[in-house]
This record gives structure tokens, C-alpha cells and sequence, in this order.
């Protein structure tokens, strides 16, 4: 990319959605056939609703919150695997949201988001060695070929601390923390701006883990990209992220710096996330939140309700009536809470 | 089962079992005297770097171990019978009503084209003695216990329109719907966010509690396993180096592999820089001369005597560890 950076946020995201249709297929049959009843609009599963938030340039944001609550389908969407059912995605100026998910990866955006995947062995193709994956987005991309990927390669291996005599192995051949280096580096590979990591790593035993993050700090000093990291581990989104978005049901519930969030969360579903960090240490533990309940439907959900009532150790009626929107908690905070 | 079970009674206990693969590059020599056991009502964590042999443990004793992998040793007794022993016939019949595993890759182990609720029912009906016509209301209830919202319609979900996290807990209800007298999990929660891993460790706890159920939670949070396991065993490339309960070891870790994998944990550090990988990795277990200290290679505190047979040394109430120079 030639032009000027663009000001402003390097990834702005604006009521972005996405709703799925769900139901059995033979009620969509029926459907088909009862032309002359009126016809019921099918159930909506609600898995990305009207979310809007910034990530700025060299930011790394972590992105948190209860399984199934939509962390995946949010970074599908803006890795354009997905098309949203509603809402925007501007990456440094340019608007995503229109192009097609299925042309996505001719367009000449696609090098621009790159991601890198839970487990690095399901994202790996078996077929390709270590140089063949990492050349692969290059080649398609970047248009490079010969020596020039070749050298490309080696120095990619030497950045994500892969050693070269490996990148002649094939993905079964390599252990967990290294297929995790090659993954890092096919994704770098092609100078990306934006990099979503998605439990990047979920698969790795704890000493692993912290090689791979020390890496993905260092490149991000490096390189100046941007980070979407999503992850269950809380204490590592702590010591990665600069800032942190929590998401509950389909929502952004509460976003802000990670150390404050951290220290000092405002959300009852943050205060609940926070409290159950498993502690080794008894004392640790005292104070413990435990969130009962029934979790709300995702499906066809009460737009007046709270996503969090029922479960929530606040809710009161109020919180039945009147969604709270996300809305500013301090400098540079944001809650979606009545009473935060 | 209404009486609760008394403890201490071993559900299972594994003895000096030893694993080996063939492979096209030689014999893996992947467990080598491994002696553990679990209680009726405990819960027992293995944790250790990925390659420490966790996974082929759980296997031996589920007697599902690939065709390459072979038994040199050992058995593992439950019920008062040696599992390894076991009839091919009789293991699944057992496996089926009082064994029960959770895999690791929760994905691939699910059916791909059947409803979720239905894959539920399938075990009741096989297992749980559940008649066709209330499988379903049953299906429902337990995906209601590892707290998938809205269960009724969610039962009528295909796997593919689930989370990560959703189909994991698809796997945890249908191990659980039979309510097992041993449950081995592995890695069962690593795609769980940790207010719903809770809710899982809360339900196996439950088990435990009310139908004596044994578990091995096999992870590599180590705070986790010392939150909810009541005993945490460490294993080091096909060796226990060391088995204490959870909050001993994180009082006071005596081998020094275990010093260093808590060391690994997040937990309360500040920064990233603070932590320290372990140095080294496994060894090579093709190798013929294996040192008798599978960590000698990686460690800072080995001595001339390490090249010796290992002692197993007990070091408090249930602490054991097997090492010449602990820490
Ligand atoms: N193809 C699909 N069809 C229908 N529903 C879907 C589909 N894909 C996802 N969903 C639903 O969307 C919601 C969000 O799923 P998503 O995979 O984004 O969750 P997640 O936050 O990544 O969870 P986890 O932490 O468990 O990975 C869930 O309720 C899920 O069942
Ligand atoms: N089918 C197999 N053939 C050869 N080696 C195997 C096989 N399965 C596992 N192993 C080896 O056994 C060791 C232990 O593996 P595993 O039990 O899966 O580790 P963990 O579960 O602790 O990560 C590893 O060295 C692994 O490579
Ligand atoms: S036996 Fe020796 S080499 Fe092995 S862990 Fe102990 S001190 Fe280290
Ligand atoms: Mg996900
Ligand atoms: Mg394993």
C-alpha cells in the first residue's frame, strides 16, 4: 500500500452483526409448502449483536468472555470469512463489511488481516512442510517466487525463532510450540497490519506458552501490528493486552485499559469472569462470586431485557425493561450496566 | 446410590505400568513404571509438558490404545479386576456404564450430521438404562448441567452450529450422563472461558461427592488442578516425578521439574519477562540409553549420583517424588 496511513483508529468497528437462522430443516420445508398460511419469520440466533468498538495502530486489544458468547463469529467476521448480517468494518479508512466473504481471498485487503489459528496442527496443511506453509500467503499475496521467497522464508523462521533445518518437516514431524512458530510466521508473512489470534495458545503446555507470548511481544515491537487476541486464559490476556473488551451473549459488556479492568471491573459479568480465575491459594478465593441461574437464549432475544438478567447478582426489575447500552465509566472505560 | 461411599477405598490403581510404541525409527519407550492410584470420590489432576505421556496413560487404562502402542508391564485394577487383562468384549461393557472418557479434541469425537441432543440419548438409551421415549427429557436436563442456554432448542443443534466451547461441553454431558464410577478428562475445559469451566469442575465435584465417582483430570493448569483436584500428579517424559496434594506442591515443589513448570504459570506475575520457559525439552525415548532421570539432560541441580536407579521418596502426608537431590 502506497497511499498515506490514514488517521484515526486502524480498525473501526460500527454495529456490526450477525444472526443466524436456526431451526430444523424440515420446518424450513414446511415453510416452503405453506404458501397460503402466514409465514412466521424463522428463529434468529443472535451471535454478534450491533457490537461496535476501535482497535488502534500497534494496540493490542484482548477480546474475552463466556463460551458461545461470540468471540469466534466477531473475528470471522472481521477476517471476512463471514458475511454480518448488518454494520461496518473499516480497516485503516476502507470499508470490509461489503466486500463478499467467498471473493475475499482475491481482494487486495485480504494480506492486510491475517490470523492465526486455536490449533496449529487442525490450520496446517499435512501435505506442506514448514517453508511450503509459510511461502504459501506470500506466493498467493505477495507475489513472490525464487530466491527472493526463499530468502523471505528463512528470515520469517529466524523472526518467529523456528530453526531453519526444520522448515524442510512436514506439520506431524513438528511439536505443538513449533507448528505454533510456523503458524506465527505464515501469518506475519505477509507484513499484515492487523493479526487475530484466536486461543493461539489453547493447544500449548504452559512452558510453551510462554515462549510463544514472549514472541508475539517481541514482534509486535518489532512490526508495529496491531493485536486481536482472543483467549480464556485471563492471566495472559493481563500480561499481553493493552486494553480488553469483555462480551456477553451476542454484546460488548464492558471494555477498558486491561490493568484496570483487571483491577477494578465494573460489570457484574466482569466481577463474575475476574472471581473465577482458579486460585491455588484457599485464601485467594474468599469473596468468590458464583453465578446462578439460567443463562438467557440467544436465540429470538427480548430486545428490552438485559442480556445478563437472570444470572446477574444485581438485576432488578429495571434491568427487564430497559437494555443497558454500553456506555462511558471513566476515562477511558465503557459499561453496559444500570448500576456500574 | 444413596449411601455416600467411604474414602479411601482405591477405585483405581494403576501399577507399575510401562507403555512402548513401535515406530518406523525404533521402539518409544513412552511410560516406564508408572504407579498411581485414585479413590472412590477423588479427584486426581496428571499435569506435565505435552509429550510427558498424560494422554497414553489415559488410553492404557481405557484400553484404547493405538495399535503401534503396547503394555510391557503393569496393571491397572478397578473393581477388582486388571482392566489391562481385560477381554476386548468385556472393556467395552465396561466402558460403556462405569468408565468414561473425555477426549481431547472435542470436535472430531462428536458426530458431525446428528443433533446434539440426540447424540446425548443415544448413550442413555446404550448405557444409562433410559428408554427411548425419556432420553430426550434426560438429554435436555444435562446439557441444562454444563449450562448450554436455552437447551431445549439448543438440542437441536448440529455440532457445526456450536462454539468450541459448546461442542466441549456436548462431550462433558454425554461422559457424565451415565454417571461413571471412573471418569478420565482430558484437557476438558481448555476451550472453557473459567466462569464455566466452574460450572464443569463443579458438576465432576458433584459426582464425586454424591456417586463416589473416581476422576483423573488430566490438564496443564496447574491452578486449576491444585483449585479442584485433590491430589496433583506430575509427569516428566513417561515418568512420575512427583505426586502431592495440589496445594502442597504449590507450597513447596520438591522436584525440581515441578519448581520449574509452576514457574511457567502465569498466575501472579507482573510481566511477561518475569517468566521463565523450561530449558531443554524432552528426550529423545527412541533413545536405548535413556538416563535413569529422564530430566538429568534438563536439569540444574543433577548430581554423579542421578545416573543411579531413582529413589521414590516420601516427603509428607500423600507427597512423593523421585529424585537423588530435591529441592
Ligand atoms: N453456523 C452457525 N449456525 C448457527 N449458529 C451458530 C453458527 N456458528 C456459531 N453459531 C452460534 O453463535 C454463537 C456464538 O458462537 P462463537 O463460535 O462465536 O462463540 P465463541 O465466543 O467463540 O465461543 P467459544 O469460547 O466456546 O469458542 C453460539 O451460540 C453458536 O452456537
Ligand atoms: N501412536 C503413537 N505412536 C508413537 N508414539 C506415540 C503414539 N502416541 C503417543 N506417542 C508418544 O508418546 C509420548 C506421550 O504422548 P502423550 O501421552 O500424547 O502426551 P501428553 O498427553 O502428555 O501430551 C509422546 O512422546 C508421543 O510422541
Ligand atoms: S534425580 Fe537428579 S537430575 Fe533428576 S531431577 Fe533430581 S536432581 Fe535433577
Ligand atoms: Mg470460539
Ligand atoms: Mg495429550
Amino acid at each position: 500500500m502506497t497511499e498515506a496511513v490514514a488517521p484515526g483508529p486502524l480498525l473501526d468497528i460500527a454495529e456490526l452483526a450477525k444472526r443466524f437462522t436456526v431451526g430444523s430443516k424440515q420446518s424450513l420445508l414446511a415453510r416452503a409448502t405453506s404458501f397460503r398460511k402466514p409465514v412466521a419469520p424463522l428463529p434468529q440466533l443472535y451471535a454478534v449483536d450491533e457490537v461496535s468498538f476501535t482497535i488502534g495502530r500497534g494496540e493490542t486489544v484482548g477480546l474475552v468472555g463466556e463460551s458461545g458468547c461470540g468471540k469466534s463469529t466477531l473475528v470471522r467476521l472481521i477476517n471476512r470469512l463471514l458475511d454480518p448480517t448488518s454494520g461496518s468494518i473499516r480497516l485503516g479508512g476502507a470499508e470490509l463489511a461489503d466486500f463478499k466473504a467467498r471473493n475475499f481471498a482475491a481482494n487486495p485487503h485480504r494480506a492486510r488481516i491475517q490470523m492465526v489459528f486455536q490449533d496449529a496442527s487442525d490450520s496446517l496443511n499435512p501435505r506442506y512442510t514448514a517453508a511450503d506453509a509459510i511461502a504459501d500467503p506470500i506466493r498467493r499475496l505477495k507475489k513472490m517466487s525464487g530466491p527472493d521467497l526463499a530468502a523471505r522464508v528463512e528470515k520469517l523462521a529466524d523472526m518467529t525463532g523456528l530453526p531453519r533445518e526444520l522448515l524442510s518437516r512436514f506439520p506431524h514431524q513438528l511439536s505443538g510450540g513449533q507448528k505454533a512458530r510456523v503458524g506465527i510466521a505464515r501469518a506475519i508473512a505477509v507484513e499484515p497490519e492487523l493479526l487475530i489470534l484466536d486461543e493461539p495458545t489453547a493447544a500449548l503446555d504452559v512452558s510453551v506458552q510462554v515462549v510463544i507470548l514472549q514472541l508475539l511481544q517481541q514482534l509486535k515491537r518489532e512490526l508495529g501490528m496491531s493485536y486481536l487476541f482472543v483467549s480464556h486464559d485471563l492471566n495472559v490476556v493481563r500480561l499481553l493486552c493493552d486494553r480488553v473488551l469483555v462480551m456477553y451473549l451476542g454484546k460488548v459488556v464492558e471494555q477498558g485499559p486491561a490493568a484496570e479492568v483487571f483491577a477494578d471491573p465494573k460489570h457484574p459479568y466482569t466481577k463474575a469472569l475476574i472471581s473465577a480465575i482458579p486460585q491455588a491459594e484457599p485464601e485467594q478465593r474468599v469473596g468468590r462470586l458464583r453465578l446462578g441461574g439460567e443463562p438467557r437464549s440467544p436465540i429470538d432475544p427480548d430486545p428490552r431485557v438485559c442480556r445478563f438478567y437472570g444470572r446477574c447478582p444485581k438485576g432488578t426489575p429495571r434491568c427487564a425493561e430497559d437494555m443497558p447500552l454500553l456506555r462511558p465509566a471513566g476515562l477511558a472505560r465503557q459499561v453496559a450496566c444500570h448500576f456500574a | 446410590m444413596t449411601a455416600v461411599p467411604a474414602l479411601s477405598v482405591p477405585a483405581l490403581s494403576v501399577e507399575d505400568l510401562s507403555v512402548e510404541f513401535r515406530t518406523r525409527s525404533g521402539v518409544v519407550k513412552v511410560l516406564e513404571h508408572v504407579c498411581f492410584s485414585v479413590d472412590k470420590g477423588e479427584t486426581v489432576a496428571l499435569v506435565g509438558e505435552s509429550g510427558s505421556g498424560k494422554s497414553v496413560t489415559a488410553f492404557a487404562v481405557m484400553g484404547i490404545l493405538d495399535a503401534a502402542g503396547k503394555v510391557t508391564s503393569g496393571r491397572a485394577m478397578f473393581g477388582g479386576a486388571d482392566l489391562l487383562a481385560l477381554s476386548e468384549h468385556d472393556l467395552a461393557e465396561q466402558r460403556g456404564r462405569e468408565l468414561s472418557m473425555i477426549f481431547q479434541n472435542p470436535r472430531t469425537a462428536l458426530n458431525p450430521i446428528r443433533r446434539v441432543g440426540r447424540q446425548i440419548a443415544d448413550v442413555l438409551v446404550r448405557h444409562g438404562g433410559a428408554t427411548r421415549n425419556d432420553a430426550p427429557r434426560a438429554a435436555i436436563e444435562m446439557l441444562k448441567k454444563v449450562r448450554i442456554p436455552d437447551p431445549e432448542r439448543r438440542a437441536e443443534a448440529y455440532p457445526f452450529e456450536l462454539s468450541g466451547g459448546m461442542c466441549q461441553r456436548i462431550m462433558i454431558a454425554i461422559a457424565l450422563a451415565c454417571r461413571p464410577a471412573l471418569l478420565i478428562a482430558d484437557e476438558p475445559t481448555t476451550g472453557l472461558d473459567v466462569t464455566t469451566q466452574a460450572v464443569i469442575m463443579d458438576l465432576i465435584g458433584e459426582l464425586a461427592g454424591e456417586a463416589g465417582m473416581a476422576t483423573i483430570f488430566i490438564t496443564h493448569d496447574l491452578a486449576l488442578a491444585a483449585e479442584y483436584c485433590d491430589r496433583i500428579v506430575v509427569m516428566h517424559a513417561g515418568h512420575i516425578v512427583e505426586a502431592a496434594p495440589g496445594r502442597d506442591l504449590f507450597a513447596y515443589a520438591r522436584h525440581p521439574y515441578s519448581a520449574k513448570l509452576l514457574a511457567a504459570t502465569p498466575g501472579e506475575t507482573v510481566s511477561l519477562e518475569q517468566m521463565a520457559s523450561i530449558p531443554g525439552g524432552l528426550p529423545d525415548l527412541r533413545r536405548a540409553d535413556l538416563p535413569a532421570c529422564r530430566y538429568s539432560g534438563r536439569c540444574e541441580r543433577r548430581l554423579d549420583q542421578c545416573a543411579q536407579p531413582l529413589p521414590q521418596r516420601t516427603v509428607g502426608e500423600r507427597h512423593v517424588i523421585a529424585c537423588w537431590n530435591p529441592l
